[in-house]
Parts: C-alpha cells; sequence; structure tokens
C-alpha cells in the first residue's frame, strides 16, 4: 500500500530558536486512522502546524513526502487544495462572513484547482444539507458568522463539517475532542467514524484516550519531548491511559 | 477591428445621420490661461453661456474663495497646492489621451479585467481617445424619455441652468453656500458640471439614477457641482461615480453635492469613489476635497448617504445631514480603505435641528501599507430638538504594522432629552485568522479580500445590489498586495 505521508527525521523549531520536533518518523497509508498521543509541550499540535504549513515554524532538518510530492515545497493553501484538512484545536472567527458562504468559497477554490465545476449556491446547498444529516449540525449553525457566537462544541463540530463538506485526503484533527462533553465528543466521533474511507487518512491528535473509545485507531503513537518514543496499535492507548505517559517516559 | 475603431466608426455614423444627442461638438478644444481671477470666472461663465445672475453668484464665490484660507484641521500631509498654477476650464479635448489601449499602463489594464469591465469602458476610462460610446448615449436618451413621463428632470447641471432655471436658483447655494468652506468657494467660482435631478411631488423614481455610464461622469469629475431636490414625499436612489479607477490628470479635485429633501420625501445617494490614488511610493494621485451636505427640510424626511472611499491620495469628505423636519433621519455608511501612501480623513456632521430627528453612523475604515485613516465626526443636537437620537459606530481595520487609524468624534448636545451613543472599535487581520482560510485552500489575496468584505458587511449591504457586487471586487483589488 502507498503511503499517504511519508515523514522522516523532521526537526522544526520557533522562530525564537527552540526546537520543538527533534525528529519525527512516521508513515500513514491511504485508509488508515493513526492516533498522535502526548502530554502538554510534547509537540503534537507544533507537528500539525508544520503539517499544515504554518508561518512561524522553521523546519531544519527531514523530508515530508505527501502523496508523492514534499509537502514542505508547497504554500498553506496549495496543501489544502491537495486536500490536506486541518480540523483545529481553536477555530478562528471571522466576524461578517457567513458561515456558508464561507465553506462554498473554499470548496470551489479546491474544485477550481481540480479542474472541476463550481457550485452555484443550489447546488451547493443541497450537498450541505445530505452532510448536514451525517453530524446533528443544525442549518442555522450555517447562516451565522464563521465561529462567532459559537459554543465551544460548535466551533468543534462545525470544524468536523468543513471536513465532511471538503473530503479531504489527509486529515489532521488537533485536540477536536479537547473541551467536549460526552455528547459533543459522541456525535464529533461519529462524524470521524462516517468519514473514513479506502482513499483518506485520518490523524488524530488527542491529549486522551477517550476520543479513541468512540473512534478506533489502526496505529497509535506516542510523541515525547519532540520524538514519537512509542508506537502500536490501539492497546498502546489503553495502556497509556491506565499507566500515564511517565511509564513511556522511562521506557524512551 | 479594435473596439476603439469599431466605436469611432459607430459614432461617426451616427452624427453623419445628424444624431442630436451625441457629445460631439464643434468647438475647439480651448483652455483658460493658468490661474484664478475675476477674468476666469467670466471666461467661464461665459464659455458656458450662462446667465447673470449665475455669473454673479460665481463670482459671490470667487471674492469669498479670495479672502479665505486652506483648512489645516484635518489629519492629512499634503504638499502646498498651487492654485494659480492650475487651469480652471478647459474644453473637451480631442485626441488627448493615448490612441490606444497599447498605450495603457498594463497595471491599469490587468484591474479593469480584474473588476470585468468590457473592453469598450475600458478604453474610454483610461483615457483612450473614444469620442464617445454608443451604448451609453441610446440608454442615457431611453432613461430620459421614461423618466420624463413622471415628471422627473435629470440631466446635466448646464442643461438645468438653462432649461430650469427657476429651480436652479431656488435650490443652488441653499444647502451649501458659496462660502461655507474654502474648497466649496472655489467650487462654486469654477464648476464645470455636473448633474441636476429633480423628483415631483409623490414621484417614486423607478430606477437608480446613477451619473452612470462610467464615461460620462470621466470629464465632469474636477468641480463637479450636483443638486438634487425630491419634492414632498418624493423618493430617489441615485449612484455617483463609478466601480473603475479612471486615469485623471487634474490633480485636484473640488466637488460639491447638495441634497434637498421635502416633506415625507427619501433620498438614497450611493457613491463610489476610486479615482486614482498614487504608486505604492505615494508620488501622483487626486487631491479629493468634497463638500456633501443634505437638508433634510421636511418632516419626516431622509437622507442617506453610503460611501466606499478607496481611491485618491487624499480624501477630506464629510457627507452630512442637516436634520430641519421634525422626526426626519440622517443615515451615514462608510467604508474608506487607504493603502501605501494613501491618506483619508473622512466622516460626517449630523446636525439636529427638529423634533424627535435621528441618525445613524457606521464608518470602516481599512488601512494597510502606510496608508492613513481618520474619521472625523460631529453630531450636533441642538436647543429644540426634543427627544433627539443618533448612534455611532466606528470600526477600524489594521492590515500590517506600519499604517494608522485615527478616530475623532465630535459630540454637542444641547437637549436634555437627546440620547447619543458612539461606540468604536480597532482591530487587525490576525496571522491566525489569514492562516484558517488559507487552510481551507484559499488564496491569501482572496483571504484578505473575505475578512474585508465581513468587516464591511454593514455598510456593503446598504449599497445597491449591482453596486455592492462590483465595489466587493474593487475592495479586493484596492488591498492587492497589502500581504506578503
Amino acid at each position: 500500500m502507498a503511503a499517504m505521508l511519508e515523514i522522516k527525521n523532521l526537526h522544526a523549531r520557533l522562530t525564537d530558536g527552540r526546537e520543538i520536533l527533534r525528529g519525527i518518523d512516521l508513515s500513514v497509508n491511504a485508509g488508515e486512522v493513526h492516533a498522535i498521543m502526548g502530554p502538554n509541550g510534547s509537540g503534537k499540535s507544533t507537528l500539525a502546524a508544520v503539517l499544515a504549513g504554518r508561518t512561524g515554524y522553521e523546519v531544519s532538518e527531514g523530508t515530508v513526502n505527501y502523496i508523492g510530492r514534499d509537502l514542505l515545497a508547497m504554500e498553506a493553501d496549495e496543501r489544502a487544495r491537495e486536500g490536506l484538512f486541518l480540523a483545529f484545536q481553536y477555530p478562528v472567527e471571522i466576524p461578517g462572513v457567513n458561515n456558508m458562504y464561507f465553506l462554498r468559497t473554499a470548496v470551489n477554490a479546491q474544485r477550481r484547482h481540480r479542474g472541476e465545476p463550481e457550485l452555484d449556491a443550489g447546488q451547493f446547498l443541497r450537498v450541505v444539507r445530505s452532510k448536514l444529516k451525517l453530524l446533528d449540525i443544525r442549518e442555522d449553525l450555517l447562516q451565522r458568522a464563521v465561529n462567532v457566537g459559537f459554543s465551544g462544541g460548535e466551533k468543534k463540530r462545525n470544524e468536523v463539517f468543513q471536513m465532511a463538506m471538503l473530503e479531504p485526503r489527509l486529515a489532521i484533527l488537533d485536540e477536536t475532542d479537547s473541551g467536549l462533553d460526552i455528547d459533543a465528543l459522541k456525535i464529533v466521533a461519529h462524524g470521524v467514524n462516517q468519514q473514513r474511507a479506502p482513499d483518506r487518512s485520518i490523524v488524530l491528535i488527542t491529549h486522551y484516550q477517550r476520543l479513541l473509545n468512540y473512534v478506533e485507531p489502526d496505529r497509535v503513537h506516542v510523541l515525547q519531548a519532540g520524538r514519537i518514543v512509542q508506537s502500536g496499535d490501539k492497546t498502546l492507548a489503553l495502556e497509556l491511559e491506565r499507566r500515564g505517559y511517565g511509564v513511556v517516559e522511562d521506557a524512551a | 477591428m479594435t473596439a476603439s475603431t469599431e466605436t469611432l466608426q459607430t459614432v461617426r455614423s451616427l452624427s453623419q445621420a445628424g444624431y442630436k444627442y451625441g457629445f460631439i461638438t464643434d468647438i475647439e478644444a480651448e483652455t483658460a490661461p493658468p490661474g484664478l481671477s475675476e477674468e476666469t470666472v467670466r471666461f467661464i461663465s461665459t464659455k458656458k453661456q450662462e446667465p447673470e445672475w449665475l455669473f454673479e453668484w460665481r463670482l459671490a464665490a470667487f471674492r469669498a474663495w479670495r479672502e479665505m484660507t486652506e483648512p489645516n484641521w484635518a489629519k492629512l500631509q499634503l504638499a502646498p497646492i498651487d492654485y494659480q498654477a492650475a487651469t480652471y476650464y478647459s474644453a473637451p479635448k480631442q485626441n488627448a489621451g493615448p490612441k490606444s489601449l497599447d498605450e495603457v499602463d498594463p497595471e491599469l489594464l490587468r484591474t479593469y479585467e480584474k473588476l470585468g469591465i468590457p473592453l469598450r469602458e475600458r478604453e474610454a476610462l483610461a483615457g483612450v481617445a473614444v469620442d464617445a460610446v454608443f451604448d451609453s448615449i441610446s440608454v442615457a436618451t431611453t432613461f430620459k424619455e421614461e423618466l420624463g413621463k413622471l415628471g422627473i428632470i435629470f440631466c446635466s447641471m448646464g442643461e438645468a441652468v438653462t432649461e430650469h432655471p427657476e429651480l436652479v436658483r431656488k435650490y443652488l447655494g441653499t444647502v451649501v453656500p458659496q462660502n461655507d468652506n474654502f474648497f466649496a468657494a472655489l467650487n462654486s467660482a469654477v464648476f464645470s458640471d455636473g448633474s441636476f435631478a429633480y423628483i415631483p411631488p409623490g414621484v417614486r423614481c423607478p430606477m437608480e439614477l446613477s451619473t452612470y455610464f462610467r464615461i460620462n461622469a470621466a470629464k465632469t469629475g474636477q468641480f463637479e457641482r450636483t443638486l438634487l431636490i425630491a419634492d414632498r414625499g418624493a423618493y430617489v436612489s441615485y449612484l455617483e461615480g463609478c466601480t473603475a479607477p479612471q486615469r485623471d490628470e487634474n490633480q485636484l479635485h473640488a466637488a460639491v453635492v447638495e441634497l434637498i429633501a421635502h416633506e415625507d420625501a427619501q433620498i438614497k445617494y450611493s457613491t463610489v469613489q476610486n479615482w486614482y490614488p498614487g504608486d505604492s511610493e505615494g508620488r501622483g494621485g487626486i487631491y479629493n476635497f468634497v463638500t456633501k451636505r443634505g437638508a433634510c427640510r421636511g418632516a419626516r424626511s431622509k437622507i442617506s448617504w453610503t460611501q466606499v472611499e478607496t481611491g485618491s491620495a487624499i480624501t477630506w469628505k464629510y457627507p452630512s445631514c442637516v436634520l430641519e423636519g421634525d422626526h426626519s433621519t440622517g443615515e451615514f455608511y462608510s467604508i474608506a480603505i487607504t493603502n501605501n501612501r494613501q491618506q483619508a480623513d473622512t466622516g460626517t456632521k449630523m446636525i439636529h435641528i427638529g423634533k424627535g430627528t435621528r441618525s445613524t453612523i457606521i464608518s470602516k475604515g481599512i488601512s494597510a501599507g502606510l496608508g492613513q485613516n481618520t474619521y472625523r465626526g460631529l453630531v450636533r443636537v441642538q436647543p429644540r430638538a426634543e427627544g433627539a437620537r443618533n448612534h455611532t459606530q466606528c470600526d477600524s481595520l489594521l492590515i500590517g504594522d506600519r499604517c494608522g487609524a485615527h478616530t475623532v468624534p465630535y459630540i454637542e448636545v444641547r437637549n436634555a432629552s437627546a440620547r447619543v451613543e458612539h461606540e468604536a472599535t480597532a482591530s487587525k487581520i490576525s496571522e491566525d485568522q489569514l492562516f484558517y482560510c488559507r487552510q481551507r485552500g484559499l488564496s491569501a489575496e482572496d483571504a484578505v479580500s473575505l475578512i474585508v468584505n465581513g468587516f464591511c458587511k454593514e455598510v456593503l449591504k446598504e449599497l445597491p445590489m449591482e453596486f455592492a457586487v462590483e465595489a466587493q471586487k474593487l475592495l479586493a483589488v484596492s488591498l492587492e498586495g497589502s500581504v506578503g
């Protein structure tokens, strides 16, 4: 099976020189769901940011191959148009911009990129309605300004909804489970499960094991001080839950 | 065949057939000698074959202007203007501009393309020597006939002076007197032309009136004078300007607009101003000093100003409402963008005189590059204005860290029952917002445009539909290059 994402010896630091990622190796195949776990400050969110092309980080070493291309050479928006999606830990508010309009602009930017015709408002609405059913999102959420006045749970659901609309090849979910009550967590997990597909890879970044009760990963990795220190199947997550990250730290 | 030759042929064939609405005149290019004196004023008045009273009116303005000094209270930095070096009258020049689009600045052409301006209009906007554009002549004529049936008068100021002297004489200068301010006095002395509209009692103007056809407005820009009157219970929506940047050799613009709304009348006045802003180093660009004021003369009348100001190197402009009639309403919705080295000092004055008068001010200032953007607004409640209400909201958006936004509200309340509210915010387009948009696949430029349009939404929705769509595109074009 071809790797969707192949990270080799990735080092990255902040502009102030602090090194956060210290040699990440990770390979994710099409159709797989990987969970990346680790304590606060281990570099989980930095990894997501570097993969998505956020500014403010410098890659000092290593390579990232995505669908056979050099990911690090691509601009952030090009990565997105090539099917890389990041569900934000803290979704950003854009006042005055209708959520539906925002999403249609994004969908059409990606369709244009693929040489497909753009969707008009009517066609788009039909697609929206079919996807809304999947995620238990009320349509009025789409008529509000992007993330403005959304509750924490609404923001996260909106991220998963955007993912459903954009149909990415590779989705990275950065602590999408944090701050959710159990009902919201189930809804988000359901949304993610609905989107598992043979041609799609999903990377779940999470601090806690509880999301993995609802989304069953193929692989679990433990990130510690900027390196993946242990990998295993879903039982690793359970072990971490029981014994804490300290165990792994000792093992490393 | 290029569009210009095609147009020329159309026009030629029309004029041979004696087409009486053609813009072409036999007057050879005639230009007054540079400088401003009583002789210049007489020269202009004579050239325009004006009646004696108007000449005297201009002369009074000139004499007032001579005694005045330029206002210097605005937050604007500009080189001194030599008023004696400028030319104040120039008959329409033939073949003065570039001969074809090949000679036009490619940057300007690229902008037209982005705005989706039809080819023939692009030529006219860029100042290519096209004598007239067939489409707009015929369209304008058709409109005029239709409006005439309703008793609506809509014509150039010059034509109004000849055809409807009683109306012009009755209203001209009653809202903005000749000696109102330095630039209004200058305009009154030398105004070239402009638009005139009169809507008779009870008539709702069935279409958006417009100086339109981008082309028509092009040559009257420098000292334009506009006068609109909505008689009792009448309604009119007026669109000024065009959404494409116009080539213009005149550095100094000083326009005056006067609006009069009688009892129960409504005037909605929308402007998109996109004169040449100068280059990124601040060379060139129009100095735009405009006096716009509306008088709500009658009870329950309403005047609403909406402006999108993206052009000019210097913008000095305060469209105002004098709320004389009881329960009359004034509104001001504004978007002002300054990019590169542009400077804008703009806002409004709401003068509450009548009882129960209400006003709303929503101002959105966007600064990018080295742009400086100032909102300056006065809300005055006179002693008789029992129960007057005002709500003001001023929002500033900064792009980058070398630009400036300033808010200068003046509030004078002389009636204890009045309620006046002022809200102001300032924010920056954040890296987070840009990254969020780009992560969904939008280019950096599209992301800025989306965020800015969201910021301006409350004002954009006040614009007539087709104008709003063009204005949105224009916001994007004006901010090009503002993010790295």
